[in-house]
């Protein structure tokens, strides 16, 4: 009986996170420091050989125009499709919300289907349906528009990328949705508010903290995806992670690779951190 | 013509009648409660009137106009909710505010209308606050106040202190009752609560399965319960089966196991089977020998203004209630007599089966 009382052993919060912790430190955090490591090490074209201590890697990345413009396309890019995710999302978790069984379960489906299909099975069919042969082409020429390059452009990648992060975005809103007691709605009705300025002012307030997370995963996992820009974006188009993947494996210069990366998870970081300041602050009083 | 007119309102979900033709007309500056156990539709007529459940047949009639199937958001009613369903993410002030806001009234007369109907809530100090940092019944009070503000033709209250503590309810009852004869509103509460709705209702109406069964004055709905169900739903009751004896003009003479108890029972036929019911307050407990029927207390309970005992005897177990005037109570055991005067009993015709107490079902 003692140890579940206020007199329980100091050590035991440590002994039952220790799992956790042994798991996270070994597969997360060892990894990242390594590579953290290796992208202060030099690089030697001729032998291939990392040793010794440099910063240079920094200096060319950050100095470079080449990279500078990728580092913002992959942010431009990862900040559309949250965008997106935004306006197409938040309406339809509102939508899925005021479904009833069985409809509601039939389109929560729809909306997970695309993480049930493997990444290269899905980015295999887009570029199926958006080529210079694919079906959407086909009836460009066939309405006598003319064909039209839609694959290994920005837009095509920021679509796919919409289409698998929708769920990232829907579920976390349509938890809050959940939360919300529809009397509120109900309310806000009762004193005269339009249905529009019912959901303006008083649902979509509410809703916030789940747009605000949903926001932060799809923005997370566009900033460092890397098979759909890999595959959509094609050669000519990089985004930072496909970079990292080319210095990693076609240049074999690890350290330069391992800067990249470690300074895309900074920039993440940065950029993430500061969304949540600035919108949650925003709220935590009201919301709690 | 009355203000607020429901004729024959009806609502039907499938097969199922959850409202069936109701009818009531509702005086300007009048409050009305509906009462009855949950699952009776008092709060579907509720919704009805504010406009959130659509009417399947029927008629409502506000101040002439005809809303059955206006919007909810046309009606401009000021509506109380069960969960007060307040905007947490908006102060005390803007709650309050947003009605108004929404009727495009100016904003300097917003200013003076919010602090108004907030002083007469008394949380003139709490304008700046949010919703979660309100106790419930400061809460309650903001809802209220952010119903009122809009001066609407019908304030519409869905169990407004269901959420509330005892000792909060009560003192809240007062203060509903006190706002609402100063604002002069007219007034439409849903309660399963009796002493909520006897104690500020002008007047009750009780609702049981889809359909109102009684509409009168709190006093003779509990002194004159029209059918068998309403004087068990509304306060406690002794329900004593009996035959008729003699019958002796507008009297008859009652055989309840064994004992002649004289009535005022008109119409009935010698040999029918009635029903005398006797409220707990008005059984007279005397010593042992005197009064109409012997008896020995069986149980006790102390409730603080008021001793209720439970009395064996004859007829069973019957229900007395008798005030704490400061005397010695009775003992458990102790050997009493019944008594009662013979214009307390309210006579049922056909017997009654002592059914489980509807009060305790509502809850």
């Amino acid at each position: 009986m003692e140890a579940t009382g206020p007199g329980a052993r100091r050590s035991t919060p440590l002994i039952l996170s220790a799992p956790a912790a042994l798991l996270f430190a070994s597969l997360i955090l060892t990894p990242l420091l390594l590579t953290a490591l290796l992208s202060f090490n030099e690089f030697e074209h001729a032998t291939g050989r990392t040793h010794g201590f440099t910063v240079g890697h920094y200096l060319a990345v950050l100095t470079d125009e080449y990279y500078l413009e990728i580092f913002l396309r992959t942010f431009r890019v990862a900040a559309l499709a949250t965008a997106i995710c935004v306006i197409v999302g938040v309406p339809e978790a509102y939508i899925l919300s005021r479904m009833r069984n069985p409809w509601r379960s039939v389109f929560l489906l729809v909306v997970l289907a695309p993480l049930l299909v493997s990444v290269v099975v899905r980015a295999f069919g887009w570029s199926m349906l958006l080529g210079p042969e694919g079906p959407i082409n086909a009836a460009l020429v066939a309405l006598g528009i003319g064909r039209v390059r839609m694959l290994y452009t920005e837009w095509t990648v920021i679509v796919a990328l919409v289409h698998v992060m929708l769920p990232f975005m829907i579920i976390p809103v349509w938890t809050s949705l959940q939360k919300l007691d529809p009397a509120v709605e109900q309310a806000a009705l009762s004193f005269g508010a339009s249905r529009a300025t019912a959901i303006v002012r008083v649902v979509a307030p509410q809703i916030l903290p789940g747009i605000l997370s949903g926001s932060l995963i799809v923005f997370g996992l566009s900033a460092s995806a890397f098979a759909i820009p890999g595959l959509l974006g094609g050669r000519r188009l990089k985004m930072v992670a496909t970079v990292v993947y080319d210095q990693y494996l076609s240049d074999l210069n690890w350290p330069m690779g391992a800067t990249v990366a470690v300074l895309l998870l900074a920039a993440n970081l940065v950029v993430m951190l500061t969304y949540h300041r600035v919108v949650e602050g925003h709220y935590r009083r009201r919301l709690g | 013509m009355s203000f607020l007119e429901l004729r024959d309102i009806t609502k039907r979900y499938g097969t199922l009648n959850a409202v069936s033709d109701v009818t009531l007309s509702v005086e300007k500056g009048e409050f009305v409660s509906l009462l009855g156990p949950s699952g009776c539709g008092k709060t579907t007529t509720l919704q009805m009137i504010a406009g959130f459940v659509d009417v399947t047949a029927g008629s409502i009639r506000l101040d002439g106009r005809d809303i059955t199937h206006a919007k909810a958001n046309s009606r401009g009613l000021g509506i109380v909710f069960q969960s007060y369903a307040l905007f947490p993410h908006m102060t005390v002030y803007d709650n309050v505010s947003f009605g108004l806001e929404m009727q495009r009234v100016p904003k300097s007369d917003r200013k003076d209308r919010v602090e108004e109907a907030l002083g007469l809530v008394h949380l003139s100090a709490y304008a700046g606050r949010y919703p979660r940092e309100l106790s419930g019944g400061q809460r309650q009070r903001v809802a209220l106040a952010r119903a009122i503000v809009i001066r609407p033709p019908v304030l519409l209250l869905d169990e407004p202190l269901s959420n509330l503590d005892a000792k909060l309810r009560e003192a809240m009852q007062f203060e509903l009752r006190d706002i609402q004869r100063k604002v002069g509103t007219t007034t439409v509460m849903v309660t399963h609560d009796q002493a909520e709705a006897f104690s500020i209702s002008d007047r009750v109406v009780v609702m049981e399965a889809g359909r109102i069964t009684q509409i009168d004055e709190p006093y003779r709905i509990y002194e004159h319960p029209e059918t068998e169900f309403i004087s068990r739903f509304v306060g406690k009751t002794n329900m004593l089966p009996g035959t008729v004896q003699t019958v002796n003009g507008g009297y008859a003479s009652v055989s309840l196991a064994g004992v002649p108890v004289e009535v005022e029972a008109p119409g009935v036929a010698l040999g029918e089977t009635l029903t005398l019911c006797i409220r707990p307050e008005k059984l007279r407990l005397a010593g042992a020998g005197q009064g109409r029927l012997p008896g020995r207390v069986s149980v006790r309970y102390f409730l603080g203004s008021q001793w209720l005992y439970h009395i064996d005897g004859p007829l069973g177990t019957l229900m007395a209630v008798t005030p704490n005037d400061g005397s010695a109570p009775l003992d458990v055991d102790m050997p009493v007599g019944i008594d009662w005067s013979p214009s307390v009993v309210r006579v049922h015709r056909g017997v009654m089966a002592e059914a489980p107490d509807p009060a305790l079902e509502a809850e």
